[in-house]
């Protein structure tokens, strides 16, 4: 029987099985940042073991930092505390930090493939549960909590049992307008946020075999949303030439072996999955979402749908919705364009694209996060800066910002944000904050009206 | 990590469904770099009101119980992965959560941390539930080398599930990384073999 593209990662890096317990699976990338390393590190200073592999361990500051004025000291000393002890941290088991400031520095789950530091066939984790991105190079990356990182720090391994397969196909060819955000939030309302649970969950059809990596990275970000451990697409020809050339790609012969190996991953095609939908990318529009968690979403021309269930009540409530309404023309006041599902050039361009020559509305605050410095320094460089800037929209500085609101980045009580990030949670953007997620297309159209319009309607 | 073998306590009623990890630790605590102190805020904004006051009403604050069991509604543990809710459990003093039901992540986390995610069915959890609101007296026992849980008085029992090797790692007070370090050699020697498949 053939193998589907996670089970042959899996077994490549499966060492042991305990009897009628977990099996032992090999890490080859662990990614670090600021917020939940510091007790890993503790826990293992205070046990006096050794970090194992400090060169498979790559950190970075991302949750905790401010987007302007990186250069000066950071005023919450909390947060301060927090990025002094991954410096010291780092410093003392030779681990690799792109500290603030640092021209690779950026969200964690920008700044790694970027590097080339993501490749096939690679197993990898975080303290942080959308490391699922990076599945989408067609590699097994998930989320852990902290004694998973101390786990890994000692032993480069990880105690797990294994997830089941899941294949969501999507064929066909997307109308005008609607991008990976909007097929991944589709996915989702249609799907709900538990049908995941259990399972990795493989991307498969046309749909994700003409996404560029951009794409395929916002998609598998979003699939932890869904309940799903993480998500992966097969790698190919993109994949390749998107890693080829890149700071830690592999170089020359090297490079092509890799290759040979990486084409021995894709799914079987007797491969069989334990579960399987399938949908048609005809019937997918731009999303939004209208309630309190990322399955709470509508085709941007739809209604909310009426739903008797008390927490759905509740969720509306608290986002000062109605049953029945259409979101075009609701007024809105703050958009936020980053976070790791939509802060790659990529998402710059599309934005920029549609804001070129036109003004943001007076009354919105918008706040243009890039994932990485690189993705800034691309973004100045490409002239997408000036657009912006003459558009009236502030360009931050890289970091998570807005997505968790752990920084200064947060959106005023009861004010709704139209945002390309991920979770729509009660607060998630600040106390009292009420989130829209979008595609960064609509997001940008949003700050340029100062409400929701169709997007459709105003392609040419 | 501390050894759990057998243990005899009051308990703690929590009669809530659906405690999310949000509500056991709030967010705002979590630029903490050490794993202690966050017991002083478990269950914060339930212990105390927007003033800072003390809420007598809530069940931790109730002075007629106590103990390190907490008896609590279904689906306990949703929400964020954040480890920070274990520690806060384990920080206020709790060494056993019951529930029937507890969520993936939130479970692995409090075994990683000693603590014991005990699932009762719904019946005994309301049997359970009852007799300490009834009696905050009423001493509990976990045996967890021969998988019970009993409410002493009434000679009531009823047996619980635990992953054979997570119960080992209990009893004996290790943990994962203590496993995955005796297993150092095999790992070496996997590295070692996929340099040679290069
Ligand atoms: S951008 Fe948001 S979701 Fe992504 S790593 Fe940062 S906090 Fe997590």
């Amino acid at each position: 029987m053939g193998q589907t593209l996670f089970d042959k990662i899996w077994d490549h890096h499966l060492i042991d099985t305990i009897k009628n317990g977990p099996q032992v699976l090999y890490i080859d990338k662990h990614l670090i940042h600021e917020v939940t390393s510091p007790q890993a590190f503790n826990e293992l200073k205070e046990r006096s073991i050794p970090v194992f592999r400090p060169n498979q361990i790559v950190a970075t500051a991302d949750h905790n930092t401010p987007t302007i004025n990186q250069h000066l000291p950071i005023k919450d000393t909390l947060s301060k505390n927090q990025l002094d002890q991954l410096y010291t941290n780092c410093i003392d088991n030779n681990i690799t930090l792109y500290q603030l400031g640092h021209q690779y520095n950026g969200i964690v789950h920008v700044m790694a493939p970027e590097l080339g530091i993501t490749q096939p066939g690679m197993t990898m984790v975080c303290g942080d549960s959308h490391t699922s991105t990076h599945g989408a190079f067609g590699a097994i990356a998930f989320g852990i909590g902290t004694s998973q990182v101390a786990q890994v720090f000692a032993s480069q391994c990880l105690l797990l049992t294994k997830p089941k397969n899941l294949r969501v196909t999507v064929n066909g060819e997307l109308h005008k307008g609607v991008l990976s955000k909007d097929v991944i939030l589709y996915i989702i309302s249609k799907l709900g946020t538990n049908s995941g649970t259990g399972y990795f969950c493989e991307y498969a059809g046309d749909v994700f075999k003409n996404m560029s990596m951009e794409g395929r990275m916002t998609v598998c970000n979003m699939s932890i949303e869904m309940g799903a451990r993480g998500g992966m697409i097969a790698p190919d020809e993109t994949t390749y030439n998107y890693i080829k050339g890149r700071k830690f790609a592999p170089k020359g012969i090297e490079f092509d072996k890799k290759v040979a190996y990486w084409n021995t991953l894709p799914s079987d095609n007797d491969a069989i999955f334990d579960q399987e939908y399938t949908f048609d990318a005809a019937d997918i529009e731009p999303m939004l979402t209208y309630g309190t968690n990322p399955g709470m979403g509508i085709k941007i021309t739809e209604t909310i749908p009426v739903n008797e269930n008390a927490s759905f009540k509740k969720s509306l409530e608290y986002m000062n919705f109605e049953v029945g309404a259409s979101l075009i023309n609701q007024p809105i006041n703050y958009v936020f364009i980053g976070s790791c599902t939509n802060s790659r050039i990529e998402d710059f361009r599309v934005a920029a694209n549609y804001i070129k020559g036109k003004q943001k509305a007076s009354n919105v605050t918008a706040w243009l996060v890039p994932g990485s410095k690189q993705v800034e320094n691309q973004i100045i460089e490409e002239g997408l800066k000036d657009i912006f800037v003459e558009a009236g929209f502030e360009l931050r500085q890289p970091g998570c910002s807005a997505c968790l609101a752990m920084n200064d980045d947060k959106i005023p009580k009861g004010e709704y944000c139209v945002s390309t990030s991920n979770r729509n949670f009660e607060g998630r953007q600040g106390q009292g904050s009420r989130t829209i997620l979008a595609s960064p297309l609509v997001a940008a159209a949003t700050a340029i009206e100062g409400r929701i319009i169709d997007i459709t309607k105003h392609l040419n | 990590m501390e050894k759990f073998i057998k243990i005899t306590s009051k308990a703690i009623p929590l009669a809530i469904e659906n405690v999310d990890t949000d509500q056991i630790i709030p967010a705002r605590f979590l630029k903490a770099t050490d794993k202690k102190g966050f017991g002083d805020n478990v269950f914060r904004d339930w212990r105390f009101d927007k003033n800072g006051e003390l809420n007598t009403e809530f069940s931790l604050n109730n002075t007629s119980y106590s103990g390190n069991i907490l008896i609590a509604g279904d689906n306990f543990g949703c929400g964020s992965s954040r480890e920070h809710a274990a520690w806060a459990l384990v920080g206020y003093g709790f060494k056993v959560i019951i529930s029937s039901f507890f969520a993936d992540i939130f479970k692995g986390n409090a075994l990683n941390n000693g603590l014991l995610p005990l699932q009762v069915s719904p019946t005994f959890l309301a049997v359970l539930m009852k007799t300490v609101q009834e009696n905050p007296a009423t001493e509990i026992e976990v045996d967890l080398e021969n998988q019970t849980i009993s409410l002493l008085e009434k000679s009531v029992s009823e047996s619980f599930e635990i992953d054979s090797y997570k119960k080992t790692c209990m009893i004996n007070g290790y943990d994962d990384i203590d496993y995955l370090l005796s297993k150092k050699e095999m790992i070496e020697a996997f590295e070692a073999q996929r340099v040679q498949l290069k």
